[in-house]
C-alpha cells in the first residue's frame, strides 16, 4: 500500500472540503441563471419593438440614409468582447477570447478593443489595443451600461476612427449549450433588417420628418442590441458555471468514492496484520 | 378602443386598451383616439395620460418614442414610473444636484446632461400631489 491510513483520510478531506464549495457555487449560479433568464424573456418585447419599427421606417421610405447605416471601407474594427469578471465558468471565457482573436488574425484592418469583464481585459490588454473596460457589469448588466457602450462606439464611428463594430458575445441555446458569437452593429446591416419584412407596408407619418426619426430609432436599436448581448452573455455566464461545478462536484464525488475504498482496503489490511500478529503472537507464546 | 403598449427595456410597464393617449411629442402634445393615421415620433420628457374606460392614469417617462399603427399604440421608453413609485426625494435631491451643477459651469460639466437630469427630476416632481 502507498499511502498511509491518515493520508488518505486527510486528502478525501480536503476534497470534500473543496466539492462543498463546487456544490454552492452550483446552487448560487443556478439561482442567478433563474433570475437572467427573467431578465433576458422581460428584455425582448423592447428588442422587438424597436426592431419592428426601424422595419417598419426602413420599408416604408425608399432611398432613406443615414451615417449609422452606411457602409464603407473598413480599415479598422471596434471589438466589444463580453466575458466574465470571475473564472471557473469552464469554457466560457477562453472560448469568447479565442474566437476574438481568430476574428481579429483574419482581418487586415487594425482593431480596437472595448472589453467587458476581468477576464477579457486580462486576455488582450497585453498585445492589443484595449480602449475601454468594464468591470463589475457582466454578472447583472444595467440598460445605462448598454447606453454607455454604445455611445462610444457610435461616437467613435461617426468620428471615423472605426469602420465596423462587432460584438462578440456567447448564445445562451440550452443549459448545456453555449455558443460563442460574432455579431455586426455598425454599420447597421439594412438588409438584414428589412428581409424579414413582409408585407405591403404602411404610410406611415414621421414626426418631425423620416430622417429625424431614423436619427432617434438607430442608437436605441443599437443599444437594445447591446443590452440583449450582456444579458444573453449574462445568461451564458451562469448556465456554463453551474454546468462546470455539477461537472466538479460530480468529479470530487467519484474521487472520494475511490478514496473511500482505498482507504477502507488499507484499513482492513492494517487489521488483518494486526489481528495475524496477535495470533502468531499467541501461538508463539504456547 | 386602442391597444397601449407601454415598454422599457426591463419590463413591459404597461399593457391595455384604453380609450385616449395623451403624450408629449418633440413637436408637441399629442392626442391618439381611435383609429388615428400611422404615425411614429419621439417623445420628451414628460408624462402620459390614458383613459382605461373612465379612469385616467398617467406615467412618467424619460425619453423614448411613440408609434401608432392600426388603434395599437406602442411607446418605447428608456424608463417608466407610475406615480406612486416614484422617489421623490431620490427626484428632489437630483433636481438640487442638477441646478447646482449648472449654477457652478464648472469645467467638464455636461451641460446637455446636467440640462437632462434637471428636465427629469422636475417632471417626477411634477406628480406630487
Amino acid at each position: 500500500m502507498g499511502k498511509s491510513i491518515r493520508e488518505i483520510s486527510r486528502h478525501i478531506r480536503g476534497i470534500r472540503s473543496t466539492m462543498q464549495i463546487t456544490r454552492a457555487m452550483e446552487m448560487v449560479s443556478s439561482a442567478k441563471l433563474r433570475k437572467a433568464r427573467e431578465v433576458l424573456d422581460a428584455s425582448k418585447p423592447y428588442y422587438e419593438t424597436v426592431l419592428n419599427n426601424i422595419q417598419d421606417i426602413l420599408g416604408s421610405v425608399k432611398g432613406i440614409k443615414h451615417p449609422l447605416l452606411e457602409e464603407r471601407e473598413v480599415k479598422s474594427t471596434l471589438y466589444i468582447v463580453l466575458a466574465s469578471d470571475r473564472g471557473l465558468a469552464g469554457g466560457y471565457n477562453s472560448n469568447i477570447n479565442k474566437l476574438t482573436l481568430k476574428e481579429i488574425e483574419e482581418s487586415n484592418g487594425e482593431e480596437k478593443i472595448i472589453t467587458v469583464g476581468l477576464k477579457s481585459y486580462e486576455f488582450f490588454r497585453k498585445k492589443h489595443n484595449v480602449i475601454e473596460n468594464f468591470l463589475g457589469i457582466s454578472e447583472k448588466p444595467e440598460f445605462s451600461d448598454a447606453v454607455h457602450i454604445a455611445k462610444i462606439a457610435m461616437d467613435l464611428f461617426n468620428k471615423g476612427e472605426i469602420d465596423e463594430v462587432k460584438i462578440m458575445y456567447t448564445e445562451f441555446e440550452s443549459m448545456i449549450k453555449q455558443t460563442p458569437k460574432t455579431l455586426k452593429i455598425l454599420p447597421v446591416d439594412k438588409s438584414a433588417i428589412t428581409e424579414e419584412k413582409t408585407g405591403p407596408s404602411v404610410l406611415m407619418e414621421f414626426e418631425p420628418s423620416a430622417e429625424g426619426v431614423l436619427d432617434f430609432l438607430v442608437p436605441r436599436y443599437i443599444e437594445s442590441t447591446i443590452y440583449g448581448a450582456l444579458i444573453e452573455a449574462s445568461t451564458s455566464e451562469q448556465g456554463a458555471r453551474q454546468v462546470a461545478m455539477e461537472s466538479a462536484t460530480d468529479n470530487a464525488e467519484e474521487i472520494i468514492g475511490e478514496l473511500e475504498l482505498t482507504y477502507n482496503r488499507a484499513r482492513q489490511e492494517a487489521i488483518t496484520m494486526e489481528i495475524s500478529e496477535i495470533v502468531s503472537g499467541a501461538e508463539a507464546l504456547k | 378602443m386602442l391597444q397601449l403598449d407601454i415598454v422599457t427595456p426591463d419590463r413591459k410597464f404597461y399593457s391595455g386598451e384604453v380609450k385616449m393617449v395623451v403624450a408629449r411629442g418633440v413637436e408637441g402634445d399629442l392626442a391618439i383616439l381611435e383609429n388615428r393615421a400611422p404615425i411614429t415620433t419621439p417623445i420628451k420628457i414628460g408624462k402620459v395620460r390614458f383613459f382605461e374606460g373612465e379612469t385616467e392614469k398617467s406615467a412618467a417617462l424619460t425619453d423614448g418614442y411613440l408609434s401608432v399603427l392600426d388603434n395599437k399604440v406602442t411607446i418605447i421608453t428608456s424608463a417608466a414610473e407610475w406615480p406612486d413609485e416614484i422617489d421623490f426625494e431620490r427626484a428632489e435631491a437630483a433636481k438640487k444636484r442638477a441646478e447646482e451643477r449648472l449654477k457652478s459651469k464648472a469645467d467638464g460639466t455636461d451641460v446637455a446632461r446636467a440640462e437632462l437630469a434637471l428636465k427629469r427630476a422636475i417632471n417626477r416632481l411634477s406628480f406630487r400631489a
